[in-house]
């Protein structure tokens, strides 16, 4: 449909001349700031940056891997199960994130429990501290990524499994086979989501001592007597941090849906 | 080659089924009629536990698939479904949908399964359409290959679940086609239908249900030409 293709074009064409005229009206207001420090503090920019980076890449995989393991909690047809998993996730989507990692940083380690460093390949020494920080996202994100998993697979038409286990197929190789292929594409974008928002949540570990970005923003602040623009420098790293991802996610979305209509 | 004896279901509340008793035997062709939300549905899915009667016994071939010592899988694999919403795996090629289960559970080779799948598609005429998605067919065509999915596990009672009711109206005959000739060819079948035509054709038995209970069997003369019950005289009454 050419017609179509064209109607589109011109929109995504004016909605880039918005986006445009807004980054305009955008620098023309930072034009009116002093952002002379970047050049003697990019090194903590950078560091900072990179720190983020890690720091929400792990609790992302764990995050995930934790995720999946409770949402399949959730749907099991055990009840110590169902309950376990529910009042994980209400209790860490009932308090604040920022008490969450109190709790970890701090209360842990006073029931004996303390983050070592850890040595990684290619990404050399990861501290203790870090660690923690990773932990509490971690075990935050899993409560969300859960819900989304399950959403995602209760959203999967139940005759789906009903005609799997009809035909003598066990209920573990329907889910792996029927069911979770059918909800991957109800998970992948909301997933997605969840990934830009433990980007910008992985700020508060700045308040333990995590040398990430926005701790690195604050100490550039304090170095340069200047309050607000090393904030702004810092967010504008976020949002391309956060406005990459979520072009990224749109990308590979689009991609699975032509696979989809092909097919 | 099925028996229920004294099957009782209940949805909360609700009684769905009220003491079914029902013997089906090998080759028979039995045709369920009845009102809406009469159980006959329900009584279908009892059958092969898609849905768990409350209480009572179901045999198949002698044996209890409520025992627990029962692997309900294995009497599922000789059960076949077919469902009035289709069900096909929207993420499968048609080739994949039949094949799935036989390769899984059969064992079958890539190869063998492929020829199993041509064989089986050539029955019903839509050779041409193994590669395709189901987004891509007809609802006519879809139920055709749905049947077919049941059949390439080779099962030795097939359970139709108003396969006709989702179909646009020119669609049904050629999925009524597909029936009667699997009923020519000596399957046992189980088949809810709202299809007064294929009932009398080719049923070789007919129940009527109401509110949970079989109020009345026969051949299908006995029931469309001379019902005896009031209420299966009320209903064909309303459908013919």
């Amino acid at each position: 449909m050419p017609n179509l293709q064209r109607t589109r074009r011109i929109e995504n064409a004016k909605s880039s001349l918005i986006v445009i005229a807004l980054v305009a009206i955008v620098l023309i207001i930072l034009s009116q700031m002093n952002f002379a420090f970047v050049g003697k503090y990019k090194h903590f920019y950078i560091q900072g940056t990179i720190n983020t980076i890690v720091l929400a890449f792990f609790a992302v995989i764990f995050g995930v891997i934790f995720g999946v393991v409770i949402s399949l909690m959730r749907i099991s047809n055990s009840q110590v199960l169902k309950i376990v998993s529910a009042s994980y996730v209400e209790f860490i989507r009932g308090t604040p994130l920022l008490v969450q990692l109190y709790i970890i940083y701090y209360g842990l380690p006073m029931l004996g429990i303390r983050f070592f460093d850890i040595r990684l390949p290619l990404i050399g020494t990861i501290p203790g501290d870090f660690i923690a920080g990773i932990v509490t996202l971690s075990i935050n994100s899993a409560a969300y990524v859960s819900e989304i998993i399950r959403a995602g697979i209760q959203a999967v038409d139940k005759g789906q499994m009903e005609a799997s286990r009809s035909l003598g197929l066990t209920y573990a190789t329907s889910m792996r086979y029927v069911i979770f292929p059918q909800a991957l594409k109800n998970i992948l974008p909301a997933l997605g989501n969840e990934f830009i928002v433990v980007i910008k949540e992985s700020s508060i570990v700045s308040v333990i001592g995590i040398a990430d970005l926005m701790y690195k923003a604050d100490t550039v602040r304090t170095n340069t007597f200047q309050p607000f623009e090393p904030l702004i420098f810092a967010a504008l790293i976020y949002f391309i941090l956060t406005f990459g991802l979520s072009k990224l996610l749109g990308i590979i979305e689009k991609r699975m849906k032509i696979s989809d209509s092909s097919s | 080659m099925i028996q229920v004896r004294d099957l009782y279901k209940q949805f909360g509340k609700n009684e769905v089924l009220k003491g079914i008793n029902l013997d089906i035997k090998q080759g028979e062709v039995v045709v369920i009629i009845g009102p809406s939300g009469s159980g006959k549905s329900t009584l279908l899915r009892c059958l092969n536990l898609i849905e768990m009667p409350t209480s009572g016994d179901i045999f198949f071939q002698g044996q209890s698939i409520l025992d627990k010592k029962t692997n309900i899988n294995k009497v599922r694999e000789q059960i076949g479904m077919v469902f009035q919403q289709f069900n096909l795996f929207p993420h499968m090629t048609v080739l994949d949908n039949i094949t799935f289960a036989p390769r899984k559970l059969l064992k079958l080779s890539k190869e063998e399964a492929y020829q199993l799948a041509v064989k089986l598609l050539k029955k019903i005429n839509l050779e041409q359409k193994i590669d395709a998605y189901p987004s891509s067919l007809s609802g006519g065509q879809k139920q055709r290959i749905a049947i077919v999915r049941a059949l390439a596990m080779n099962p030795k009672v097939m359970l139709f679940d108003e396969p006709t009711s989702a179909l646009d109206p020119e669609m049904v005959g050629e999925v009524l086609a597909v029936m009667k000739q699997l009923a020519l060819e000596g399957m046992t079948m189980v088949v809810v239908t709202h299809e007064m035509g294929f009932a009398r054709e080719v049923g070789s038995r007919v129940l009527f249900m109401d509110e949970g209970q079989i109020i009345e069997e026969g051949t299908p003369q006995e029931i469309f030409t001379n019902p005896k019950h009031p209420r299966t005289r009320e209903f064909l009454s309303k459908v013919l």
